[in-house]
């Protein structure tokens, strides 16, 4: 992430990782989800799904935050982030 | 419904009727956004969900309903906040959410809009505005903007639309919000302050209906959104007489109303209930 200034405890804070499965059945292709990724993690796939829509897939492995955004926009309750744990531990 | 082994469920599938999955709503359709963000506050807000039920009139929104784990109840047309004051007065303990469209509320349910604000009744009512009567194909509704173009007005609406959070305000409501789906975290805080305060809480969502209104207005669901983007200015507390939501100066979002009065429960218990005591 870039900042115009470090924060002081910019080391200390732990950013989360997520995650993101996508229930592709379910997906209607609107594209919400790949517009509005605040990290960017989304591209849609050449893949056409049982309905004949292209579903999102994931571009950016490790980038997502875990913010839940594309949980929340996704009109079809087809997407969404889980915690993924620390690789340290 | 198949999917990848070993793939946790989705956190919401708890409060949905997953059989009943994909919904009817269109790609790129807000209503879905909307119903999600009220059942992500249902799930935060930590009301108990076995004494709260939704309540529909007919329309695309309102197919929400019935599509929750929940109690819910898909009533007749324009006729859900009726349905809900009469749950409501037989149970006052239950959580009543309206969930609806705009046109169910407001143009055939206006009248049991205005009444059941002015009456002060504990609801919280959800309205989907996507500026259109969606489901019968796009015609013209009580709140499409002036000059857009519906299947029934091809040569551009003649009408001025309702300001709903003034007609909200003005009638009476204690809680009067507007967000649009793309402002889901606000939205989703607006239906959590909502549902744990008593009172009659409204709260507009403005959501893109791209088969029905968007077709005609040459307006794509992603263009409706950067529109919501650009054009929104929040402003928590302003006058519901200075908001606007007009295509070319913007759309005015935030929370702008949240009083206390008395609900109606609370006053008919003391007026209208006989005393057992002095019965005696």
């Amino acid at each position: 992430m870039k900042f115009w200034r470090v924060p002081l405890d910019a080391i200390e804070v732990e950013v989360t990782q997520g995650v993101v499965h996508i229930i592709e059945d379910r997906c209607k292709g609107c594209g919400f989800c790949i517009v509005y990724c605040p990290r960017d993690v989304l591209e849609e796939s050449p893949h056409f799904n049982a309905k004949g829509y292209h579903t999102p897939r994931v571009k950016k492995e490790g980038a997502c935050v875990n913010c839940h955004y594309c949980e929340t926009i996704c009109p079809d309750l087809a997407i969404y982030s889980v915690e993924a744990q620390p690789a340290s531990s | 419904m198949t999917t990848k082994k070993n793939q946790p469920t989705h956190p919401l599938d708890s409060l949905v009727r997953t059989d009943r999955i994909p919904h009817i709503w269109c790609p790129g359709c807000g209503v879905g956004t909307a119903f999600s963000s009220c059942l992500i506050a249902m799930k935060s807000s930590g009301i108990d969900l076995q004494k709260t039920t939704m309540v529909s009139g007919i329309g695309c929104s309102a197919r929400g309903p019935g599509y929750t784990n929940l109690d819910s109840y898909h009533t007749t047309h324009g006729r859900a906040i009726p349905y809900a004051t009469g749950m409501k007065l037989a149970n006052p303990q239950l959580n009543v959410v309206v969930f609806s469209g705009d046109g169910d509320l407001f143009a055939i349910g206006g009248n049991h809009f205005i009444h059941a604000a002015r009456r002060n009744i504990d609801l919280t009512v959800v309205c989907v505005n996507n500026l259109n009567y969606g489901m019968t194909g796009g015609q013209v509704a009580a709140t499409t903007p002036s000059l857009s173009k519906t299947t029934t007005t091809p040569q551009g609406n003649p009408e001025p639309p309702f300001n709903l959070p003034l007609l909200a305000f003005a009638s009476g409501a204690t809680y009067v919000a507007r967000w649009t789906i793309l402002h889901t975290r606000d939205l989703t805080k607006s239906i959590e302050e909502a549902l744990q305060r008593r009172g009659f809480s409204f709260i507009e969502v403005l959501a893109p209906c791209p088969t029905g209104y968007g077709r005609r207005n040459r307006e794509r669901p992603l263009d409706a959104l950067r529109f919501y983007q650009e054009k929104s200015i929040i402003k928590n507390d302003a006058h519901p007489a200075d908001i606007i939501l007009d295509y070319q100066k913007g759309i005015t979002l935030g929370t702008f109303v949240d009083v206390e009065k008395p609900t109606f429960t609370d006053i008919y218990e003391k007026t209208c209930r006989l005393d057992p005591a002095a019965c005696m």
